[in-house]
């Protein structure tokens, strides 16, 4: 038979990394193909190549048959492939259509011809079941309806091969559910899709076919119908893991941070975070779920004084900190570890080492009198890096030259060990792979058992689930729910995450 | 008082005031959409003004002094854009140094080439002269005001609208818009960041070399030592109050010369020199102050990229 796009043998060498090793890849023609793997697998590297953005080293593309190679995007487009990336690639102050027909305008007398692109765009949508104002302004749009564009730029080109980069990552549940809808019906309707993820819930739900990388190989080529999650499971990380392993119940204790109708007023002088109140004890954790944007990051930079507050009260231990600067924070007894390990977590250009050692650096046992014990500063970084499996060619090199999750090794090594009793942890395993994962979980809930209060927030439902002692949502800045995770399922979460609660409560 | 100030004399003064500031922030306003910060408008212009009457002295031609004015604007755009887009340079370092050079070398070739110092005046240098536009230059007022000028005051009154239909509704204005917005994606589309920014800096040398010759043939027929004397820089606020769009920079260039216009007024009046010369400039820090957070917002924008 004829594969809609097959990959022979592709391989990709990067200095001391093998990206790609002899990759084969089959996907039939109106078949939703999922490619799995853990983070580093390899499968980013892959569809680049395809994508036509750099070249492989070695093996052969064919589309249809036809042996092709893609010298850049562009022509890989002109091939019939549309790739929907995991960081959209839109004009933020440019109208849906726009975004759409960009560099394949329709004209008129020279002009843009306005009135075509709306109705072609328009005409795509409907077809598809994609919801979208081709008129609107795309800075204003939800990312669920961002990726909707991004479909229909790929549609306008004429795809016949949808790929979609972790296409789930940034979407709601219901719509998530929304997005499997227009997949189906692009299947149905002749189109081949490539679904890259690494969530197997997924791939159970909408593929047809599913290939597994590993370590930059092609282990396993499934159909979905006959194969179960912990056969997928076994093959992309070579063991079983265990990652909704519920935490042991502990009897939580004293409060540790206690959060009084806090309100935050946000860019746009509305409340970003408004009239929040909840507690942490000791021995818990509670974890914020909630789309991201809405108000999360705004409450996690108000407690810990980055953001200036306006109306409630916080207090750590029995001490007012409602107004202390973030110095005053974190003597009083808290640590963070922040969303963006790159851009806020570690300093780039400096030394592991150094990294290890922020908010360590008033510790009279390291600094005398505005000098560093040298030796001090070297057993720290020693023992973090022992403890906590930092794998750096050495403690004095630059820490930019870590892998992700490394980096994120050292945020949580350093503030795990500030020896506070509240620890705020923002997105602690974004972007990192399965093992790195489970170590920074396994991280969390030895900082909660040896009676320490963690308050995490996570994109992540399965995170949220697995870890949570308590579940606080927040929705559009208000915390709409507090729920026992032992006793509420995903979609009842979605739901309060939505806001759909509050439409329920009306009818 | 009033009627004794503004009279259509000061409307004429500030519509002369006006042309090089609006021609010059059109050009940063086309850099600005292609996500260039363009802050060497007055080295540009100065070089205009200086190769505009240079021209006109050789050729005793004022078309030759405008070519020449155009062609050292973009003279030096060309370096701005090889450095800033090709080379990735800083684009504020290397507008600044640009600014620099063009006064020095203006001051440096004038005594070399024409052996005069500050000022050069010579009956070969030909003028823009005034073109009256028929009928329109005899509506009272308004008339001799706006339809009684030389060829370039209707090339940058024209230059708004036409700018305006070129930014917003044609193919390659909407990829200009998208390349100074996300360079990166414009590029995953096909479209060129690189040509689009370097077609952007070298329209605003053009035209910034307009501005130039419309300084030094159009509003005075001479050239004296650092003649653009800020006006290039009042360009460049008047890009950003105007939030880069046509409408709003010839809003903001209006108003800056209007403040210049009535500062010669005042001056008239007997107020100081330092005072009134400082007015433009007054006007231009309010403007700036009222205006911060747009000024931070299209900062965003172009550093962002």
């Amino acid at each position: 038979m004829t594969f809609e796009l097959e990959l022979r043998g592709i391989t990709k060498r990067y200095p001391g990394v093998l990206a790609n090793d002899a990759v084969d890849l089959a996907v039939r023609p109106a078949e939703i193909h999922a490619i799995v793997g853990e983070n580093g697998a390899g499968k980013t590297t892959l569809m680049s190549l395809l994508y036509g953005l750099f070249p492989p080293d070695e093996g052969e593309i064919f589309i249809r048959g036809e042996r092709v190679e893609f010298s850049s995007a562009l022509e890989a487009i002109a091939a019939g492939l549309g790739m929907v990336h995991q960081s959209f690639k839109l004009f933020p102050t440019l109208s849906v259509a726009d975004n759409v027909v960009f560099r394949q305008e329709p004209r008129r007398r020279g002009l843009i011809d306005r009135a075509a692109s709306v109705a072609r765009v328009r005409e795509l949508a409907d077809r598809y079941g994609l919801a979208v104002d081709p008129e609107a302004v795309v800075e204003d749009l939800p990312v669920g309806v961002l990726q909707r564009v991004e479909i229909l730029k790929a549609l306008y080109r004429d795809a016949n091969v949808l790929i979609l980069d972790e296409p789930t990552a940034v979407l709601t549940p219901q719509e998530r559910d929304k997005l499997f809808e227009v997949i189906r019906r692009l299947r149905d309707a002749g189109g081949t899709i490539l679904f890259i993820t690494h969530k197997l819930g997924e791939v159970m739900a909408i593929s047809d076919r599913v290939t597994v990388l590993r370590n930059g190989r092609a282990v396993a080529d499934l159909v979905t119908a006959e194969t179960d999650p912990a056969e997928i499971t076994l093959h992309m990380t070579g063991r079983a893991v265990d990652l909704d392993r519920r935490a042991p119940e502990h009897e939580p204790a004293q409060v540790v941070l206690k959060v009084d109708s806090l309100t935050v007023i946000g860019e746009h002088g509305r409340p970003a975070v408004a009239d929040a109140s909840f507690e942490v004890r000791s021995g818990e954790i509670v974890g914020i779920a909630g789309v991201a944007g809405n108000g999360q990051s705004e409450l996690i930079e108000a407690l810990c004084g980055l953001r200036e507050t306006d109306g409630g009260a916080v207090s750590l231990v029995g001490m007012e900190i409602t107004g202390a600067d973030v110095a005053g924070r974190r003597s009083a007894g808290l640590a963070y570890i922040p969303e963006d390990r790159y851009a806020v977590g570690t300093i780039r250009q400096a030394s592991v080492s150094e990294n290890l050692l922020l908010g360590h650096h008033r510790n009279p046992s390291i600094q005398h009198r505005g000098w560093f014990d040298r030796q001090a500063v070297a057993r720290l970084a020693r023992r973090l890096v022992e403890v906590f499996d930092i794998k750096a060619g050495s403690v004095s090199g630059p820490v930019s030259t870590l892998s992700g999750g490394n980096l994120q090794k050292v945020v949580v090594a350093r503030e795990m060990e500030q020896g506070t009793p509240l620890l705020i942890a923002e997105q602690p395993t974004r972007g990192l792979d399965i093992g790195a994962i489970e170590f920074v979980h396994g991280q969390l809930v030895r900082f909660r058992d040896q009676g320490g209060a963690v308050l995490m927030v996570s994109a992540e439902l399965s995170e949220i689930l697995a870890l949570s002692t308590r579940i606080l949502v927040m929705f559009e800045g208000r915390i709409v729910a507090d729920l026992d995770p032992s006793k509420v399922a995903e979609p009842e979460i979605g739901l309060y995450m939505t806001g759909a609660h509050l439409e329920k409560a009306v009818a | 008082m009033f009627e004794q100030i503004f009279d259509a004399a000061l409307f004429d003064s500030a519509t002369r005031a006006m042309i090089p500031i609006l021609l010059a922030a059109l050009g940063g306003m086309i850099c600005e959409r292609a996500g260039v910060f363009q802050i060497a408008l007055e080295g540009m212009m100065l070089a205009g003004a200086f190769a505009a009457v240079a021209g006109s002295y050789l050729a005793i031609s004022w078309t030759l002094g405008v070519v020449f004015g155009i062609a050292a604007g973009m003279l030096i755009s060309l370096a701005l854009a090889y450095g800033t887009v090709t080379r990735r340079g800083d684009s504020i370092v290397l507008g600044i140094a640009l600014n620099l050079l063009a006064m020095g070398l203006t001051g440096f070739l004038l005594p070399q080439l024409f052996d005069v110092r500050g000022v050069f005046q010579h009956p070969r240098i030909d003028g823009l002269d005034r073109i009256a536009i028929p009928v329109l230059s005899d509506i009272p007022w308004i008339g001799p005001v706006l339809f009684d000028n030389t060829l370039l005051t209707y090339v940058a009154l024209l230059l708004v609208p036409i700018l305006w239909v070129f930014l917003f509704r044609t193919p390659v204005g909407l990829r200009l818009r998208g390349v100074g917005e996300r360079p990166l994606a414009a590029e995953t589309l096909g479209v060129s960041p690189t040509v689009y920014k370097y077609g952007a800096v070298l329209a605003s040398g053009a035209l910034a070399g307009l501005a130039g010759a419309q300084l030094s043939l159009g509003n005075v027929v001479q050239f004296a030592e650092n003649m653009s004397s800020g006006r290039g820089w009042v360009a460049v606020v008047a890009v950003m109050l105007g939030r880069a769009h046509p409408v709003g920079v010839l809003a903001a260039a209006a108003l800056f010369a209007l403040a210049e216009a009535l500062g010669f007024r005042f001056q008239g009046n007997g107020l100081p020199v330092q005072i009134t010369d400082a007015l433009p400039f007054v006007v231009t820090l309010l403007a700036l102050i009222i205006a911060r957070k747009r000024f931070a917002r299209l900062l965003d924008l172009t550093t962002a990229a």
